[in-house]
């Protein structure tokens, strides 16, 4: 059954060469080009927004929110991630940047990494009562426990049941916005300032939950550019002391930095969404039996690395960590009441199947694996699928021809020349006799 | 009925594994169920893995019908000397070299005998040993 599934990450089909790059990029195969254009399959899409990154036309893009979300609401909050203060060349000054967020039409801003460090408390407990399977899988990047719904469906169990520390600072924000102003809960509007795709989708997909708990999302890109243009007029003496943080909780924005504080001896920290799938494929095969826990970033860089962040990865990294130095271990938290677990259940989405019966299945595979000995495996992606293999799955599903094979066809051109030419000579003998 | 055919390299320790990881995704693309797919690709690579460590490589065959997979791993090395010895937990008779890279924790044919369904070891001393393992889907 289709699922009712809102994907953050599109095509703007003008932009659009039709050329392979994000074919060639894509994690999860979920991509074709078809007519020329690149089409995303939306049940094989994780939003890990890799295509974005790769894109030379700049055709794939992030659906966000845009300003005009904030007129919707009385009081509007800033959910600021860690990734945020890493954005800036000014860095070493959060106040700074985190005040410039009340020019650009926030009133009041919250930090993620407070949600981090509550997340980071509970997980140091959770390990010990040693209950779930091992090694235990981080919950906090949304594009990965995607990729475990629609391909690992044995690492369900091995996810860390938390929710992520953005949906708990939401809680807290809200509550501490209600206490402030005594606005009615949804009079106040909490924005998430977003690094990625992937966390644009969760927000979305989750209106429905108990417990609503972001209202929108901004790109850190677009808010990059709005406080870009009023920060320089912002004088010391108005910057307000708004950064009650502590570094575990900013530190998550980074590789190791979950990891690390889970307090665990044999922990795997792993980035980039290609390296977080070979990681899974040893979990599932039982190779990591040994392991604690897995921090596992779809973005390579982890969260600083997110496909709607301003800044190259790497001198974002080596910003956070001054911005660290200056900064205590422990900051703010979150309100004990306010609960880590979470309430939904993951499902296994299985995408993968060729069929419901087993034996149609089987029979389609029989029939992928004739065709694929065939194609000349060199997986250029001229067809419109990303591999050989891809393309030989296609045509039994229906959605490609053989000829769409750029070799296939001149083949077959070759053959038909050979025919004519044939048919050509017969006629000619024929009419001299 | 589907049939598989492997052949494992025995000089490369970093293609082993690469046998379960096809059958894995072909079983997914079947749609059996996940957890039949995860004690089937289990065994597999320890089965893999021991083919490399203990005799050299070996052939594979996987057989997939609808109610059961039965994978048959085939060698030519030196044979299983005493096959009760071999299952227990934590006995190896591998190389101090091959442990230093993590593998011969005495682990293998527990762990097969674990996740399959049926196991059934046919060993000659000096000739080899064929092992076939039964995995039921429902």
């Amino acid at each position: 059954m289709a699922e009712n599934y809102w994907h953050s990450v599109i095509l703007e089909k003008d932009f659009c060469k039709g050329c392979t790059t994000c074919l060639k990029h894509c994690p999860t195969q979920a991509i074709r080009i078809q007519n020329g254009k690149a089409k995303i399959l939306k049940e094989h899409c994780i939003d890990c927004g890799e295509c974005i990154r790769v894109c030379p036309y700049h055709a794939k893009k992030a659906v966000t929110d845009g300003f005009n979300i904030l007129d919707n609401y009385k009081y509007k909050v800033a959910l600021v991630p860690p990734s945020f203060c890493a954005q800036f060349s000014r860095t070493e000054n959060i106040d700074l940047m985190l005040t410039a967020l009340k020019y650009i039409g926030f009133d009041d801003v919250f930090e993620v990494a407070r949600g981090a460090q509550r997340v980071s408390e509970e997980t140091r407990k959770f390990v010990k009562e040693d209950e779930m399977p091992k090694p235990m899988i981080s919950s906090a990047c949304p594009a990965v426990v995607r990729l475990i719904a629609i391909r690992f469906p044995n690492l369900i169990s091995n996810i860390v049941p938390f929710r992520s520390p953005m949906e708990i600072s939401a809680v807290q924000a809200r509550r501490d916005a209600v206490k402030k102003t005594g606005l009615r809960p949804e009079e106040i509007g909490i924005i998430f300032l977003s690094p990625c795709a992937a966390k644009a989708t969760q927000i979305r997909n989750e209106v429905d939950s108990i417990e609503k708990c972001v209202d929108g999302v901004l790109s850190l890109k677009d808010t990059y550019l709005k406080m870009a243009q009023t920060i320089n007029k912002i004088n010391d003496s108005d910057i307000e002391r708004l950064s009650i943080s502590g570094s575990e909780g900013i530190m998550w924005a980074l590789p190791g930095g979950e990891a690390s504080a889970s307090d665990t001896v044999r922990h795997i920290s792993v980035d980039g969404i290609d390296n977080v799938i070979r990681i899974f494929e040893d979990i599932e095969d039982g190779k990591l039996d040994d392991i604690e826990y897995v921090e596992a970033l779809s973005c390579i860089g982890g969260c600083v690395g997110g496909p709607l962040a301003a800044e190259n990865c790497f001198v974002a990294e080596s910003r956070l960590k001054r911005v660290c130095e200056g900064v205590k271990n422990t900051g703010a938290g979150i309100d004990n009441d306010v609960d880590v677990f979470w309430d939904k259940k993951i499902d296994y989405k299985p995408v993968m199947n060729l069929d419901d019966d087993v034996l149609v299945a089987m029979q389609k595979l029989m029939k992928i694996e004739e065709i694929y000995e065939d194609l000349p495996k060199i997986d250029c992606g001229s067809c419109g699928s990303p591999s050989c293999r891809a393309l030989a799955e296609d045509i039994v599903r229906g959605y490609a021809n053989e000829t769409d094979c750029i070799f296939k066809l001149r083949e077959r051109i070759s053959d038909l020349v050979d025919k004519m030419t044939d048919l050509d000579k017969n006629h000619k003998m024929n009419s001299e006799e | 009925m589907i049939e598989l055919h492997f052949d494992v390299d025995g000089n490369d320790f970093t293609l082993a594994g690469e046998c379960s990881s096809k059958v894995k995704k072909m079983l997914t693309q079947i749609g059996i169920a996940p957890a039949v797919i995860r004690k089937t690709a289990i065994a597999m690579y320890e089965g893999e893995i021991n083919m490399v460590i203990h005799a050299n490589g070996g052939k594979i065959d996987v057989m997939v019908e609808p109610e059961k997979i039965t994978v048959i791993l085939k060698d030519t090395g030196p044979g299983i000397k005493d096959i009760k010895k071999a299952m227990e937990e934590g006995f190896s008779t591998a190389t101090n070299q091959v442990r230093e890279l993590g593998f011969g924790a005495g682990m293998g044919l527990p762990n097969m005998e674990k996740y399959s369904d049926e196991m059934e070891i046919d060993t000659v001393l000096g000739e080899g040993t064929t092992v076939k393992m039964v995995f039921y889907c429902n």
